[in-house]
């Protein structure tokens, strides 16, 4: 028999993983319902997943490559900034669904109860699907500029769940937050725009001098995208203490968000 | 100990004023299709709360009480007397200022029919998603799939985006998905009040189904009528607290009485929020009788509504709804650009005849301005229409009219 008991108070480090895996099929109905829906009604569907990181990249290749001769790590600028947008454009559209994801079901939300923190969960996982059709695009550029990836290859399931969590955890508290202040959805896209230019997308992180790199490191996205560049075609480095940085503060933000979240959940269907 | 499915201790819950809720709800806009500016199903307990300056209100508060495993409780009150609030916080959707509550078995809640449509996915797809939303499991849905597609009776339009599905059979959809749904604790809020006659008795009868299956039912209704067949036990609830508990009949009766009898009839509370106008009662004026519910001629009849008017009102917008004790829609009016002052108002409906077949009916009467919601109110009590019964002897042949007529053979040939 299960037994609920309904209390005030809220444990905020109780965060009940047990109850989050037996709602794991409703996890997998929204990330579902997410992929279906996204491109109903569009012309060309599914390429824009496509079409986004590849028409950012012809302009960055044209303009901060062609033009301002942006050092490359001796790569083509297409593969240069396509592998630093990959996982980049997957991050920034995770991070913004996450965010508007509470909002967005307030209606499910005052209505049903599940843990809530499915709902940012969901949005997360969904954008693999777009990262995986523009995958394929930077295979098809890889044969054509005839670059073979080395061993280094084997890392990058790491460094994509380490952009996972990123997003996850990060949009746990916004989306919390977003609830409570409508601001934070306008600031969001300013938020994430600054956020790419402190993360080397349009640039080589070895242009940061070395004495900050250790700063730089507790941006994660800065070891993502340039893990991703050295796993993908073995140039450049990527500098373990760096990685190491960034997962440790990829945790911290997780769990604090995981924790605030928690917090937040008994009150947010008063709240939206 | 173990018999009891739920226990409710001290259970209070306090909202901040300007935490209300604004949602627009399937029903809600087919109510508005319907009869606008009549919006009777609109749940809007929390958005009144809104204009209340004083900062705090206590939409329950130290509730307590004890539901036994496969009892069917019914929860009967004004608008804004916390019975949503109640339900909501059964189901875990909100939390409790104070209190506590133990609820033992797997609990389902039917707050709204339709909850997690999406208008781009197909009828199949909804019917998947809706019912994880509602907590079954995929093998759950994949074993009562086609039960829920006969019983919506949408079996032809199951590959049609939902977005061209009539309000009504997406109502019907909706209600399909919510009924298979076998939770050992069914929360259910005023849901039965949609679609067609046909469809509503369909639902009612699932209702009934589910309430023999031996499960345990917290049920929310204005109907009373509803709330007498499905029910043994009724907790009534005024101001966040409850006013009466026990057998159905002897709450309902009580309810009623004090509703008539204008004691309790939607006096402020002292937390109420603050209005621009109300009503107060509803009474059949012509022909007058014992009790001013009961109708007991065809016509020519007399209906009053009294309004409390505490603010000018410039463009007011007045809507009046009658429904059947299945909850069909039997007739709407409305109108706009009333002028009203300050002071008491009785708004006159005058009927030459009203041939309805006898048995319970409802009023709902609503009153907007263009900046919103005034006051909608299920009108209490029910009105029982106790007259001549002109129907054919079988009941199968009854219809929902009651019409007065001669007949006499004649010979013309």
């Amino acid at each position: 028999m299960e037994i609920t008991i309904i209390r005030p108070e809220q444990a905020w480090w109780d965060i009940n993983l047990k109850e989050i895996w037996q709602y794991r099929e409703l996890l997998y109905f929204f990330v579902w319902r997410d992929i279906k829906v996204r491109y109903k009604q569009t012309v060309i569907g599914a390429a824009w997943a496509i079409l986004q990181p590849f028409m950012t990249m012809v302009v960055f290749s044209l303009f901060f490559g062609k033009l301002a001769k942006m050092p490359s790590q001796g790569l083509p600028y297409p593969i240069f900034y396509y592998s630093a947008l990959l996982p980049w454009m997957y991050f920034a559209n995770a991070l913004q669904n996450a965010t508007n994801t509470i909002i967005e079901h307030q209606r499910v939300i005052t209505k049903v109860y599940f843990p809530r923190v499915i709902l940012p969960l969901a949005a997360v996982l969904s954008g693999l699907v777009d990262f995986a059709i523009a995958f394929t695009i930077l295979i098809g550029m890889m044969l054509f500029y005839n670059i073979i990836p080395t061993v280094a290859i084997v890392w990058l399931p790491f460094l994509l769940l380490l952009a996972v969590l990123t997003a996850l955890g990060v949009g746990l508290w916004l989306s919390a937050l977003n609830a409570i202040y409508r601001d934070v959805r306008y600031a969001v896209p300013f938020f994430i725009q600054f956020w790419m230019f402190a993360s080397p997308v349009a640039y080589p992180s070895s242009l940061v001098p070395e004495k900050w790199h250790w700063l730089y490191g507790l941006n994660p996205m800065a070891g993502v995208i340039e893990g991703f560049r050295w796993a993908l075609t073995g140039q450049g480095q990527v500098s373990v203490p760096l990685l190491l940085v960034s997962a440790f503060a990829v945790m911290l933000v997780l769990m604090g968000g995981l924790f605030y979240f928690r917090r937040m959940e008994g009150t947010i269907a008063d709240l939206v | 100990m173990s018999d009891i499915a739920i226990r409710v201790e001290n259970l209070s819950k306090r909202y901040r004023i300007g935490q209300r809720e604004r949602y627009f709800a399937l029903r809600d806009v087919l109510a508005r299709a319907l009869t606008a500016p009549f919006r009777l199903f609109s749940r809007n307990e929390r958005q009144t709360a809104a204009s209340n300056p004083s900062g705090y209100i206590w939409a329950l508060k130290d509730v307590s009480f004890e539901v036994k495993e496969g009892e069917i409780v019914g929860i009967i009150g004004r608008n804004g007397a916390g019975k949503t609030t109640l339900l909501k916080i059964l189901a875990r959707i909100t939390k409790p200022t104070k209190g506590y509550a133990e609820v033992r078995g797997r609990v389902g809640s039917l707050l709204e029919v339709g909850v997690g449509f999406h208008p781009e996915l197909t009828g199949r797809e909804n019917i998947y998603l809706s019912g994880a939303i509602l907590g079954m499991t995929k093998q759950e849905i994949d074993r009562k799939f086609d039960e829920i597609v006969t019983f919506a009776g949408v079996e032809r339009f199951l590959d049609t985006p939902l977005k061209h599905y009539s309000t009504g059979m997406q109502m019907r959809l909706a209600f399909a998905v919510a009924a298979h749904l076998e939770p050992e604790i069914l929360l259910v809020d005023e849901v039965l009040a949609v679609g067609d006659l046909e469809f509503q008795k369909k639902c009612l009868g699932k209702m009934e189904e589910v309430s023999r299956s031996g499960r345990t039912v917290l049920f929310v209704s204005h109907q009373m009528n509803q709330i007498r067949r499905l029910c043994e036990r009724v907790i009534w609830l005024d101001g966040g607290q409850i006013v009466r508990e026990g057998p159905t009949h002897e709450v309902v009766s009580a309810y009623e009485a004090a509703m008539t009898s204008g004691e309790w009839l939607r006096q402020e509370r002292p937390d109420a929020p603050h209005v621009k106008a109300r009503f107060l009662k509803w009474e059949i004026v012509a022909p007058r009788g014992d009790q001013p519910n009961v109708l007991k001629g065809l016509g020519p009849v007399t209906v009053q509504f009294t309004l409390q008017v505490y603010e000018s009102i410039s463009m007011g917008h007045h809507g009046i709804a009658l429904f059947n004790s299945e909850g069909q829609l039997m007739w709407a009016w409305g109108v706009n650009n009333l002028q009203l002052n300050p002071g008491v108002y009785v708004f006159v409906y005058r009927f030459p005849l009203l041939p309805i077949r006898p048995g319970f009916y409802s009023w709902g009467v609503s009153l907007y301005d263009d900046a919103g919601q005034i006051d909608v109110w299920h009108c209490v009590p029910d009105m029982l229409v106790a007259t001549e019964d002109l129907q054919h002897p079988s009941y199968h042949w009854n219809g929902i009219l009651n019409l007065p007529f001669k007949f006499y053979p004649k010979q013309v040939k």
